[in-house]
């Protein structure tokens, strides 16, 4: 009778092992930029507290260089995280039966990067006629 | 066998994300590009009396809210899984370090509002 | 005059683990003739009958059905006998026994964690509506069945753990296959209270331990859709955890 004697392997770097894992990783990463503009966002409203030459001030470090390219790394980062985060949200539903048909996954993930256009395209809308 | 309390920062996560997903993108846009750059020309919306006004406007100060304690309860919840997916062991010092900030952050957001 | 398949030779290399042998597994290559017609499980049966007796795996019914030749082929969670080893010539491929699983002897994994877990999530039907034979059968809609019928396709081929990083990382995860069982049973409307089942779903080694990845549901040879199963029961059990912790909720 041989002696059992189970071999276990690593799980060391077992997210750059296949493609499929290293686009969820991609994914999750996303988080720590949107951690990025969200403290972005909460010191710009500090300044906003903290009355008009603080917020001249940090307004004065949004038009440097090195926020220009950070917000356009931002939002390269978000816009894939909107499309990520549709394109799993199917998985994360119930069945959504319409006219006796079962909505594919790939209508779903359609209508949500179609929401996010047309909320998108809203703030900057609102944006632009409270400001005129 | 324990109950598991991830519902409710879940939640968080799934609101922030929804949120981000939808306008995360425009409001990089709008704030850190078309508004520092003058793109909107005369109409700005990111200038200080602009943005007073929207924060002190009821509406304004919930959607200020509301956008940056979920951006910041979404990408906690997701950093702190991530980091168990790079082999980090979790303890309560990730914990803090993920949610903890999250928490400052939403308490600030608050104060911060009611200064303006 | 009918033409004979072309026979050409692929590389094989497989991940060999033989305890009594050695301390470690290594890799081994083989150069196997074959023709278009021909799985990796017939690759493997090859090997075994030419070259090394020795080369140990599991097969029975070759046709997909029975759970059994579930490997790794270049990484990918795969059942030996529904890929094709025309599909990677002429690079060649390398086999592995299934991740996240023990090995025990080549690409034979230690199952019993898996076999452990089945009976935990009470893989059958407490009819909600109690009722005796002569009263007939349970009736179900066609729009009930949906609810569900997928979920009823899995074969027990575990290639979802060796799928998911989460069970990979921490074997307390219940994992997707048996949690898509589960969730068979639960969305059944046939099936009544399982509170057992419910709170080993709800519970550290439930649901809760998945992110998401997804991969499970890319290599489940049945489209069971495990995935789905483990992230609708996140909703339900976000739902009720509400009503357990709010004073006069349901528990």
């Amino acid at each position: 009778m041989t002696v059992r004697k189970p071999y276990v392997r690593s799980m060391e770097g077992w997210w750059n092992r296949v493609p499929f894992f290293r686009r969820y990783m991609a994914r999750e990463v996303t988080a720590f930029f949107v951690a990025v503009y969200g403290l972005v966002m909460l010191a710009g409203l500090v300044r906003l507290s903290q009355g008009q030459a603080a917020f001249e001030g940090w307004l004065a470090q949004l038009r440097g260089g090195w926020s220009i390219a950070l917000h356009v790394v931002l939002l390269l980062v978000f816009m894939y995280h909107t499309y990520s985060w549709f394109e799993i949200m199917p998985k994360t539903m119930p069945p959504v039966v319409i006219g006796g048909r079962k909505l594919a996954p790939g209508t779903i993930t359609g209508l949500g990067l179609a929401a996010a256009a047309a909320a998108s395209t809203l703030v900057l809308v609102i944006a632009w006629v409270l400001a005129r | 066998m324990k109950h598991s309390n991830q519902a409710p920062f879940w939640l968080l996560f799934g609101a922030g994300g929804m949120v981000s997903a939808l306008i995360g993108a425009a409001l990089v846009f709008l704030t850190g590009l078309a508004g520092p750059l003058g793109l909107f020309g005369p109409a700005n919306p990111i200038t200080y009396e602009h943005l007073v006004a929207f924060a002190r406007n009821p509406l304004g100060g919930l959607f200020i809210f509301f956008v940056i304690a979920l951006f910041l309860w979404h990408a906690a919840h997701r950093i702190y899984h991530t980091l168990h997916d790079f082999g980090i062991h979790l303890n309560a010092f990730w914990w803090l370090c993920c949610y903890g900030v999250a928490a400052a952050g939403t308490l600030v957001a608050l104060v911060s509002l009611f200064k303006i | 005059m009918s033409s004979l398949p072309e026979t050409r030779t692929i590389v094989v290399e497989v991940l060999r683990y033989q305890p009594d042998k050695a301390e470690t597994p290594y890799l081994e290559k083989f150069d196997v003739p074959f023709t278009d017609d021909m799985s990796v499980l017939q690759g493997l049966q090859y090997i075994k009958d030419h070259f090394d007796g020795s080369l140990t795996f599991r097969w029975s019914c070759r046709m997909a059905i029975c759970g059994s030749c579930g490997v790794m082929i270049d990484g990918v969670p795969s059942l030996g006998c529904k890929t094709f080893m025309r599909d990677y010539y002429p690079k060649g491929f390398r086999v592995e026994a299934l991740a996240h699983f023990p090995i025990e002897r080549d690409l034979v994994v230690d199952a019993s964690d898996f076999i452990d877990k089945l009976p935990r999530i009470e893989p059958w039907i407490e009819p909600k509506l109690k009722k005796p034979l002569e009263q007939g059968e349970y009736l179900q809609t066609p729009a009930q069945l949906e609810q569900f019928e997928s979920f009823s396709h899995c074969i027990n081929c575990m290639l979802c753990y060796a799928a998911c990083p989460q069970y990979g990382l921490d074997q307390k995860f219940l994992g997707p296959g048996l949690t898509a069982l589960a969730h068979r049973y639960k969305a059944d409307s046939r099936d009544g209270e399982h509170p057992a089942r419910d709170e080993l779903i709800h519970s550290t080694e439930g649901v809760w331990n998945c992110t998401a990845v997804g991969y499970c549901s890319e290599v489940c040879p049945k489209h069971v859709d495990p995935a789905n199963a483990v992230n609708q029961n996140k909703t339900a059990s976000a739902l009720g955890w509400f009503a357990r912790v709010i004073p006069g909720g349901r528990r």
